[in-house]
């Protein structure tokens, strides 16, 4: 028997204990098939000839043996300190997978539905039941499968139509890292109804030291002329693994805008499919900073199903140390999506010599009359630059933080939360990444 | 203030600066003028220290101490300022936060303390109002999409601002329509007083029709031609660079 499926066994002896009866039988229908699907697709070791993972190495968490993430707590304060926070947004808090009513901060407006998914299948069965996994299908991917076959608490959001929900809701997951390597499969699902309009933070927030693997999904629905305004921001702790599969469904006429920062992760991936109707505004914004041996992954895709929409994604990473990261993914205009307009981004920043960045952003297009571009670059801070800062008596690393604050800006400034962008100015500029290179 | 001495500058071993000898004293305006390729701007750039470039011989003593061997930001804050002749664009960095970045960097030095917002902004709309600079431009990203004449007016607005005790001028006049000079011209004498001197690098006369040199220097093939007062600029507008030239040459023939 080889490793990997020493670990698949694993994961079926902990599955045991989740379909125990309680739930719905269409949940836990999701769940035998979410794990007879992982148990034959395991973990996407394998990357010769993989494209999808040619850069990124998943052995890690494929050989870890994670436990069942312990009950654990957290302070309302400690919390504050390490998350983005706002009292006056709704906020519904997960700690190491488990929702927590004491911590949380529950909408009193009628017009939306959020709460734990294991709660709320009693009172929203039939919108859960037909919109989760509808997405975020079980059936090609591994970790999209193993999270599906452990869903419990989780994150549902339902906006009714035409609701314009002034309150932003933050889903935090916080993980509390501690010396025995855990597992948790935070799950998403975002309905924005017709014509609705919503703001939405998803933040994954460790605490403590340790190993511990991040297994999520995000499902976020918008229907016709939905318009949300999504932000995800990974600050988790220094040895944790994330792996993020995301979907998003833009129904005709919908906006979706979202900026997504990473700050901390010992192995990161963020796996975005973006599809796409018609008429819809797509803006995809990203920041990455890498530092030690930090390893994030971002595969972001765009899909162009119908005419007449336009796409925009601009994402920046500063790389330091010894740190890597991948940017890959392509925006696909099938045939009929006339009238497309898509541009792609990613530039990164190197402040290290040994810092390496993969990037490969990529076009398929069948359709006529598109208007598609996409671009690449990376370099490192240059001499003049710096010169010219240091002739005004700026010293090399305060010349070297402007610069690269100066770099990461452009995306924090996306930011139209202020509670948000303040916290993000606090984590990110506190601990930039400082400037390696011999002058 | 300034004594270079029998300086030697290479970029690449291509010597660029074949022996400068120069005295610069407090209350003194200097003209480097000569053709292009002639080696002002290696002058410039390497009394503030500028990378890139060898001293194979010779010193630049300022105020007493050979600053060779210093980095740029020591040497300004020692006092020695370089207005560029290509000021560099700073994406992201806010203008503001560059020149108060810089006031700050310099009254540290002196062991003054850091400006707070309101005294900073006091002094800078002062500056500014001199270099007609408006809040606008103040707020953008350092040179980003500033027209040539808004880069020059932010060097000397940087240049009044920071209030070196020696100031070279790389080229300021390049470029600029005559508002623009005047403008630049009237910033470089609000700064001038009897304790600083400026040293002020240009290809053209013009400049100096606003800014009045005590001392003209023809700069050719690396070597300081001729020097004189200000009626040396003006022969210069007469007859072009060519008299000097063959003058030079005769001379050595």
């Amino acid at each position: 028997m080889t490793q990997a499926l020493a670990k698949n066994e694993r994961y079926q002896a902990q599955f045991k204990g989740i379909v125990d009866g309680s739930s719905p039988e269409w949940l836990d229908g999701l769940r035998r098939q979410g794990m007879k699907d992982f148990s034959s697709l395991g973990f996407p070791t394998a990357r010769r000839g993989n494209e999808n993972w040619k850069y990124t190495n998943i052995n890690a968490i494929a050989n870890a043996e994670f436990d069942i993430a312990p009950a654990s707590d957290v302070t309302l304060e400690g919390l504050k300190q390490s998350a983005p926070w706002d009292d006056d947004w709704t906020t519904l808090v997960f700690v190491n997978g488990r929702y927590s009513a004491d911590l949380s901060n529950p909408s009193t407006d009628a017009s939306v539905t959020v709460g734990s998914i294991s709660e709320l299948t009693r009172s929203n069965g039939n919108i859960l039941e037909s919109h989760l996994t509808s997405i975020a299908p079980t059936a090609n991917d591994g970790f999209a499968a193993l999270n599906t076959a452990f869903v419990q608490d989780g994150a549902f959001v339902h906006v009714a139509e035409g609701v314009d929900l002034e309150t932003p809701l933050h889903l935090l997951f916080v993980s509390t890292a501690n010396e025995t390597p855990f597992i948790t499969h935070p799950r998403v699902l975002v309905v924005a109804g017709k014509e609705s309009n919503a703001t939405i933070i998803e933040s994954y927030v460790g605490v403590g030291e340790g190993k511990y693997f991040s297994n999520v999904v995000s499902e976020i629905i918008l229907e016709a002329g939905a318009q949300v305004d999504h932000y995800r921001l990974l600050d988790e702790s220094d040895e944790a693994y994330h792996v993020g599969v995301a979907r998003v469904s833009q129904g005709d006429d919908s906006s979706f805008s979202s900026a997504a920062f990473y700050n901390n992760v010992r192995l990161g991936r963020h796996d975005l499919l973006v599809t796409i109707g018609d008429g819809c505004e797509t803006k995809l914004a990203g920041l990455y900073i890498t530092t030690g041996r930090q390893h994030v992954d971002n595969f972001i895709n765009l899909d162009h199903t119908k005419p007449n929409s336009t796409s925009r994604l601009f994402y920046k990473g500063i790389l330091a140390d010894r740190s890597r990261a991948v940017f890959g993914g392509t925006v696909y205009v099938r045939d009929g999506a006339i009238k497309t307009d898509s541009l792609q981004s990613d530039k990164n920043l190197l402040l290290s010599p040994d810092a390496e960045i993969d990037s490969k952003p990529a076009l398929f297009i069948w359709a006529d009359d598109v208007k598609c571009g996409h671009g690449a670059t990376a370099g490192n801070i240059d001499r003049d630059t710096l010169f010219y800062m240091r002739s005004r008596g700026i010293e090399l690393e305060e010349a070297s933080r402007l610069l690269i604050y100066g770099f990461a800006a452009e995306i924090v400034e996306t930011v139209k939360l202020k509670s948000l962008s303040d916290h993000l100015e606090r984590i990110f500029l506190d601990s930039l990444p400082r400037y390696s290179f011999e002058f | 203030m300034l004594e270079i001495k029998d300086l030697h500058v290479s970029i690449d071993e291509t010597e660029i600066l074949k022996g400068i000898n120069l005295s610069v004293k407090a209350g003194e305006v200097h003209a480097i003028m000569g053709p292009n390729g002639s080696g002002k701007s290696t002058l410039a750039n390497i009394i503030v220290g500028r990378p890139g470039y060898t001293v194979t011989r010779g010193e630049v003593i300022f105020e007493g101490q050979n600053i060779m061997q210093m980095f740029p930001e020591d040497r300004a804050k020692e006092g020695i300022f370089l207005a560029m002749q290509y000021p560099v664009e700073l994406a992201g960095v806010r203008t503001w936060q560059f020149l108060k970045a810089s006031v700050d960097a310099l009254r540290k030095h002196r062991g003054e303390d850091q400006f707070s917002v309101r005294q900073f902004d006091r002094l800078l709309d002062e500056k500014r109002q001199i270099m007609q600079i408006g809040e606008d431009l103040i707020r953008r990203s350092v040179n980003e999409g500033y027209s040539g004449g808004e880069k020059k007016r932010n060097e000397i607005l940087q240049l009044l601002l920071l209030n070196p005790k020696l100031a070279l001028l790389d080229e300021t006049d390049s470029g600029l329509d005559i508002d623009a000079l005047r403008i630049v011209a009237e910033g470089v004498n609000t700064f001038k007083n009897s304790d600083n001197a400026v040293l002020l690098v240009t290809h053209y006369q013009r400049i100096l029709n606003y800014i009045t040199p005590d001392y003209v220097h023809v700069l050719l093939d690396g070597r300081i031609a001729r020097s004189g007062g200000k009626e040396l600029a003006e022969e210069l507008e007469d007859k072009g660079y060519e008299w000097i030239i063959k003058d030079v040459a005769a001379a050595a023939s």
